[in-house]
């Protein structure tokens, strides 16, 4: 049981949840962008939480399955269709042999996952299927998926329950409301990072009142933002630390760098900010040119509300797991 | 060594939800990152639950944990796993050894290995093979691993090589190029952008993820380096891709 890749798209790349515990060899974890996406889609088609799932940039793939299949697609909201048809994201989709899917664009947002019941059968680097396309790491030595690539998908077991295994398909989708959001008027949390104070006064006003935008240059690795030029009171020789995704820092250009989930393990640029997680995939969603805007939260605050996301996020993932079981 | 003698001073920052940052000082240098290194094999004995990664920097170690894990004690995660750091200092398991691993790495100083050997001579005042000397007789440490998978940060460069990085950092570096940045000298794993002064190379290769361990260099590993010749470089390179 395999799937056929006939269009690359723009970026399309496996991703798990994402290569943990290698950091201290200068190995990032790469994974999904917007994860609480990806963590909905496997749950929608009876996946664990961390099953190869593919990420779509943008502009989606274009694929043929030489089996029946049952995938879902959350996130980004893609004009995707069946041989023509329109398909629903946030739901489980049945698809017949011999089908081609097309996932289209994105009409709003940047990022989409599909995941398929049973996940992607693919070989494992340093513990994880992660692609991370700066550091060449994962399938196919962390090359985006091309034309005339074919993907295994995992077979259930026989006396499995998966929805590869069932007849029907569920009739029922997610409110994706709670979890994609396409308004890029909804400021960012940030909060103050270790060298905020170096800012000059200027530059710490505009950090949380000034307009940014998301410069075109901008990727896994991290999102450009082009404001004002902030400055620092005197430059700093910094010794090079650890670096996180979300970290906000700035280069010598005055232009601030966000990390995202391709960022080095470690920079020596000051890092004047940290964007709150729970606004991450936030950031991950939004497009090259679109705004944003900080608002200033402590880690107090950043903290209560990641675990509330948490809880949240896992009791909807147990109450679809439990539906899909019936 | 004698870790217990070791006095280990530090901040404790968190750098967002689920990272804190443990800051020793504010230098490179050896007295720092040694700490580093002590206080990474201590927490490393001391198995606090939720902890994802331990991630030694020249004068900082990151500690990478999950929040949902500290959730449920009277006060914030980040507040209940800081305190819960600032014990396993405290009270030290007994038996804290640092596997501290000796890597002796050869490198061919050919001029064609070492495409600016002449010019970080003529910046050291130094002829190729004084310069070549100095740097063989280096005792170093690795202090860090970062910029991209296996790439070490060594400290202990002879303080007269010295030398600024490229004005104009290079696409592609060849893999295995010993190089010299500042009063910092490392080795690059693989093909690279890089703007590091390049002396040497080594046939060894620094990262392979499909190896147990994949990097051939761990944080405070102790590196020295020894020269070859064109014709041993070609011999070991062969070995190794074989």
């Amino acid at each position: 049981m395999s799937i056929t890749i006939l269009k690359s798209g723009l970026l399309t790349t496996l991703q798990d949840g994402g290569r943990v515990g290698y950091a201290a060899l200068g190995v990032g974890a790469a994974g999904p962008m917007d994860a609480p996406a990806f963590r909905l889609a496997n749950a929608l088609v009876g996946n664990g939480h961390d099953a190869v799932a593919l990420e779509l940039t943008f502009i989606g793939p274009r694929m043929t399955f030489d089996a029946e299949a049952v995938f879902a697609i959350a996130g980004a909201d893609f004009d995707a269709s069946i041989d023509g048809r329109p398909v629903p994201a946030w739901r489980s989709v049945r698809v017949r042999a011999g089908s081609e899917l097309d996932c289209g664009r994105a009409r709003r947002g940047a990022r989409a996952y599909l995941a398929i019941a049973g996940g992607f059968a693919v070989d494992c680097t340093l513990g994880s299927a992660a692609t991370d396309v700066n550091s060449r790491l994962g399938p196919s030595d962390g090359r985006p998926l091309r034309a005339g690539d074919r993907l295994k998908i995992l077979l259930a077991s026989k006396n499995d329950t998966s929805l590869q295994q069932q007849r029907t398909t569920p009739s029922w989708s997610l409110d994706p409301r709670p979890w994609f959001e396409a308004d890029a008027t909804h400021p960012i949390g940030l909060i103050r990072g270790t060298h905020f104070d170096a800012l000059d006064e200027r530059s710490r006003v505009a950090l949380f009142n000034a307009e940014f935008r998301i410069g075109p240059d901008s990727n896994r690795v991290g999102f450009r933002l082009e404001g004002p030029s902030l400055t620092m009171t005197r430059p700093l020789e910094l010794v090079s630390e650890a670096a996180a995704f979300g970290t906000l820092q700035l280069p010598p250009g005055g232009q601030p760098i966000a990390l995202m989930v391709e960022h080095p393990i470690s920079g020596g640029y000051p890092r004047i900010g940290q964007i709150a997680m729970i606004d991450l995939p936030r950031l991950a969603q939004r497009r090259p040119h679109e705004p944003l805007r900080f608002r200033e939260i402590d880690i107090d605050e950043a903290q209560t509300g990641y675990l509330a996301h948490e809880r949240e996020l896992a009791r909807l993932i147990d109450a679809v797991t439990q539906r899909l079981s019936g | 060594m004698r870790d217990r003698d070791v006095e280990l001073e530090f901040v404790i920052e968190p750098l967002g939800e689920t990272t804190l940052l443990l800051r020793f000082g504010n230098t490179i240098d050896a007295t720092t990152n040694s700490r580093v290194h002590v206080a990474a094999s201590t927490l490393q004995a001391a198995r606090l639950p939720g902890m994802i990664d331990i991630v030694p920097a020249y004068s900082s170690l990151a500690l990478v944990y999950s929040p949902v894990v500290w959730a449920d004690g009277s006060g914030l995660p980040w507040r209940q796993f800081s305190a819960a750091v600032q014990a396993a200092f405290a009270a030290p398991p007994a038996l804290v050894r640092r596997t501290e691993k000796r890597v002796d790495i050869p490198v061919c100083y050919d001029l064609a290995c070492g495409i600016d050997l002449e010019e970080v001579a003529r910046h050291c005042s130094l002829s190729v093979d004084a310069l070549i000397a100095r740097h063989v007789a280096g005792d170093y440490c690795v202090a860090m691993l970062g910029f991209a998978p296996g790439f070490p940060y060594l400290i202990g460069l002879d303080s007269t090589l010295r030398t600024p990085r490229r004005a104009n950092p290079r696409q592609r570096v060849p893999p295995g190029s010993v190089a010299i940045g500042g009063l910092q000298t490392g080795i690059y794993p693989g093909q690279l952008p890089g703007g590091w002064q390049l002396i040497g190379r080594t046939p060894l290769q620094l990262f392979d993820p499909k190896r147990e361990p994949p990097c051939l260099l761990a944080p405070g590993d102790r590196v020295r380096f020894h020269a070859i010749d064109v014709d041993e470089f070609a011999g070991l390179e062969r070995l190794t891709l074989s």
